[in-house]
């Protein structure tokens, strides 16, 4: 069988025309900064369906401004289509700022509770594990403790993974939530 | 037909989409506007001033002559103040529907701001069609509801739905005032949204108490508006290094082809482009709302593109090896099949809006800015061509352009002798209204008959529901245009189909005397169903014949002059009358029942796959 490329007659079909984006999907992080104004979240939320995009987490909050306020929104998809959220986004008149920082280096921080069954021969097993992980325990009852983990995505998944041995009864994540490390700020970026 | 050809007209002076603020000869006008109202016309009258009066005032200092509602409960405090403000004309709608395309075809046609009312519940939820339609056609319009007072939202109270959460999908922004003080801001924000940028449509839902509010609130320029809004920039200049890239694609072209779409209506960029491609000697192919941009005549329009576009006109893109977008989104009505579209070409897209460039095909070349600016820009940058230089590929479109009219101009599809052909009659309708006209068309094949056949000289003068594809926008939208450009005849072209949906605004017509002329294309069918029935569901005819009343004695009932048209010879004396007629006029054309517009792209196919003519089962059905 021959490899050998043999060159294209000349009535051959012209090359299909490149869809936009890669395909390749990866999970991003997009800081997005916006205005505390009533229903700004309900905005963000209604063009994410809209649009087709499908959001992993959000976490919402307050900045040091008080009318504006910080969306951290994490999502999969390929490079083209998470520039297509951004611009999205930025079609909002209430939308100040958005960054993807998924290729910066960055703190990331997710804050987890764990209500996980505890019993007298196993709840030293579990503050072991916690100790570990440097989580702590911060609920004690009789058959069960309450768990609060923060870190990465991951690190959280890897100790409620370790954790979901002994059983949890309820589990409580806020989404994940980043800042650029350095000097440079998003929010100042913004500062009105 | 011979077309002469001729300058196409400038419309009057007008509010420009792009803000003029910073301009010391807009900041004495603000100035002086703002004066005016420190002695309220409520003051004069001495009365309270209130809610209501703020949204009056705000109009009147938008320049908004004429809007378009429809009363109801808790709006009433608005129309209990209306007769103070005479210069304010408002046009009682049959539907709020109406009033929403009204305020649409008002906006299309003079580049302003239309402007819409209904009231809470039903009122709010009859705009939303109209809303949509405006939002993905990129229209500048304000949409105002009443709202149930303040202390009834979310109590399910008589004639409440969460209004604002209908429109927040489908406006480019949207407001809930509850208090009165915060009107003359929304006002002035909503109107600098609507107009600034990529227009569209803004909803403002005010609760009934905000209405009946006593306020002293003062109105605040179009720069405070601005200071208010520091999410919203819209970017007017392309970036220089990207026009220098565009600039050398240009130069090294050698098959370069013009998309023009609706943004260079809304930049009233015409001069820049016709400009631009005479220097550069690039034809212009032009979507469906980008109708109007070069005079059709001219010699370097090309024609329109698309799934029923001229065969010539997209066998030139899949040739082209460089496409220069402006104003326009690649519309899957445009591209077919994006993966065969233009495979030869690279692109250079040019757009206000980020979000469009890159999202339904790639391109090689993303330019981010104001068509009008961006123009301008490219038209020092581009190098000089003359006609000889080009004279092979021109020769050769030239050539393109006679074999597919030679098929396609009079008589397209399977319509019968002695039938009336749609077609012909939009010809005769382009050329008795001199090409000036305001024509309005509906959704189907009226509407494609009407971008092929019509022929248009001058910007705006086409009307059409592009991106919702809306029937029944006609009539209404028309009724809007003519009030906008009462100088020019103004025209609706109507499917039976669509022409039912909304007929109740004749009745508007004759109160508010407005004189809409209306072509009713009449073949009993929803034609474009049934067309695409008969090629693509094998002649599967369902819920696609239609009846129709005797629409003689409809437009009597009106008190409309109508006239019947069933042969070719009655075609241009019943349009002639129509036109003599003073007031509104109806023409029922009874058009060949199964008619077909091609050449047709169906869907999923790519621009090379056009059916041009179509000799398939002749299956049409008794009347």
């Amino acid at each position: 069988m021959s490899t050998e490329q043999r060159p294209a007659p000349a009535h051959a079909a012209p090359p299909a025309r490149a869809l936009p984006g890669s395909g390749e999907t990866r999970r991003h992080v997009l800081v997005t900064i916006v205005l505390n104004k009533p229903g700004v979240l309900n905005r963000v939320a209604s063009l994410m369906r809209a649009r087709n995009f499908n959001i992993e987490s959000l976490a919402v909050s307050h900045t040091d401004q008080p009318d504006v306020s910080r969306m951290t929104i994490t999502l999969r998809g390929d490079d083209v289509a998470v520039e297509q959220v951004a611009k999205q986004l930025y079609r909002l008149i209430d939308v100040l700022k958005v960054q993807d920082v998924t290729s910066e280096p960055t703190v990331e921080r997710e804050l987890a509770l764990v209500k996980v069954r505890a019993t007298d021969r196993n709840r030293m097993e579990i503050v072991k594990i916690v100790e570990l992980y440097k989580a702590r325990v911060v609920d004690l009852a009789p058959d069960a403790v309450i768990v609060e983990a923060t870190g990465t995505e991951a690190e959280v998944d890897a100790l409620v993974a370790l954790l979901r041995g002994f059983g949890i009864k309820e589990l409580v994540r806020t989404g994940t939530v980043v800042m650029v490390r350095g000097s440079q700020s998003i929010e100042e970026a913004v500062k009105r | 037909m011979t077309l002469t050809r001729r300058e196409p007209e400038r419309p009057p002076a007008r509010r420009s989409h792009v803000p003029n603020e910073g301009t010391p000869e807009a900041a004495a006008v603000e100035q002086a506007r703002k004066e005016m109202f420190n002695e309220s016309r409520a003051a004069t009258l001495r009365r309270t001033r209130i809610g209501a009066d703020v949204v009056c005032e705000a109009l009147i200092l938008q320049g908004v002559d004429v809007f378009f509602g429809y009363p109801g409960g808790v709006v009433l405090p608005l129309y209990d103040v209306l007769g103070d403000y005479p210069e304010l004309r408002h046009i009682l709608v049959r539907h709020e529907q109406g009033g929403a395309h009204a305020a649409d075809g008002y906006a299309r046609a003079t580049g302003r701001v239309g402007v819409c009312l209904g009231t809470s519940g039903p009122g709010a939820t009859n705009l939303v069609t109209g809303i949509a339609t405006a939002q993905l056609d990129s229209i500048p319009m304000i949409a105002i509801t009443g709202n149930v007072p303040g202390a009834l939202i979310g109590k399910d109270a008589f004639q409440e739905i969460d209004i604002n959460g209908i429109t927040l999908p489908m406006t480019k922004h949207s407001y809930l005032v509850r208090n009165a003080d915060d009107l003359p801001r929304v006002f002035a924000e909503a109107f600098h949204i609507a107009r600034t940028g990529r227009p569209g449509p803004v909803h403002i839902d005010i609760t009934k108490d905000a209405l009946q509010q006593e306020t002293t609130a003062k109105h605040i320029t179009e720069a405070e508006a601005v200071a208010g809004l520091p999410g919203f920039r819209p970017k007017l200049e392309g970036h220089p290094r990207q026009l220098k890239v565009a600039a050398r694609e240009i130069a090294r072209s050698k098959r370069p082809m013009i998309l023009a779409g609706h943004g260079i209506l809304h930049a009233e960029a015409w001069d820049e482009l016709r400009e631009l491609a005479e220097k550069a000697q690039i034809p212009i192919a032009h979507t469906l709302l980008g109708i109007g941009v070069i005079d059709e005549t001219h010699p370097l329009s090309y024609g329109y593109m698309g799934m029923h576009g001229w065969k010539h006109v997209n066998r030139a893109i899949q040739s082209a090896d460089l496409l220069i977008a402006i104003g326009m989104r690649f519309d899957d009505r445009v591209t077919g099949n994006v993966r065969t579209y233009a495979p030869y070409a690279r692109i250079i897209h040019v757009d206000i809006d980020p979000a469009e460039i890159g999202k339904n095909v790639a391109v090689e070349v993303p330019i981010v800015g104001d068509a009008k600016h961006v123009l301008r820009a490219l038209l020092e940058m581009v190098e000089r061509v003359q006609p000889a230089d080009r004279q092979d590929y021109l020769a050769q479109l030239a050539e393109w352009r006679r074999e597919s009219e030679a098929v396609s101009w009079h008589g397209s599809g399977a319509w019968r002798e002695g039938h009336l052909s749609a077609d012909f009659v939009i010809e005769r309708l382009g050329e008795l209204t001199d090409h000036d006209a305001t024509l309005v068309s509906d959704v189907g094949q009226n509407q494609m008959w009407m971008a092929r056949y019509a022929g248009y000289r001058r910007p705006n003068s086409h009307i059409s529901s592009g991106g919702l594809g809306t029937m029944g926008f006609s009539l209404p939208a028309a009724m809007g245009a003519a009030l906008g450009r009462p100088d020019k005849e103004t025209w609706a072209i109507a499917g039976d189909g669509g022409f039912q949906m909304t007929f109740q605004e004749l009745m508007t017509l004759v109160q508010d005397r407005i004189p809409v002329k209306v072509a009713l294309l009449d073949n009993k069918k929803l034609g474009m169903i049934r067309q695409w029935q008969e090629i693509i569901y094998a002649g599967n005819y369902h819920s696609s014949h239609l009846l129709g009343p005797d629409y003689l004695k409809l437009a009597e009932a009106f008190g409309i002059p109508a006239f019947k048209v069933s042969r070719p010879e009655e075609v241009d004396p019943a349009i002639r009358a129509a036109q003599a007629v003073d007031g509104p006029a109806l023409v029922w054309f009874l058009i060949a029942e199964a008619q077909n517009v091609l050449p047709m792209m169906p869907a999923g196919k790519g621009l090379s796959d056009l059916i041009e003519t179509w000799g398939g089962p002749d299956s049409e059905p008794e009347a």
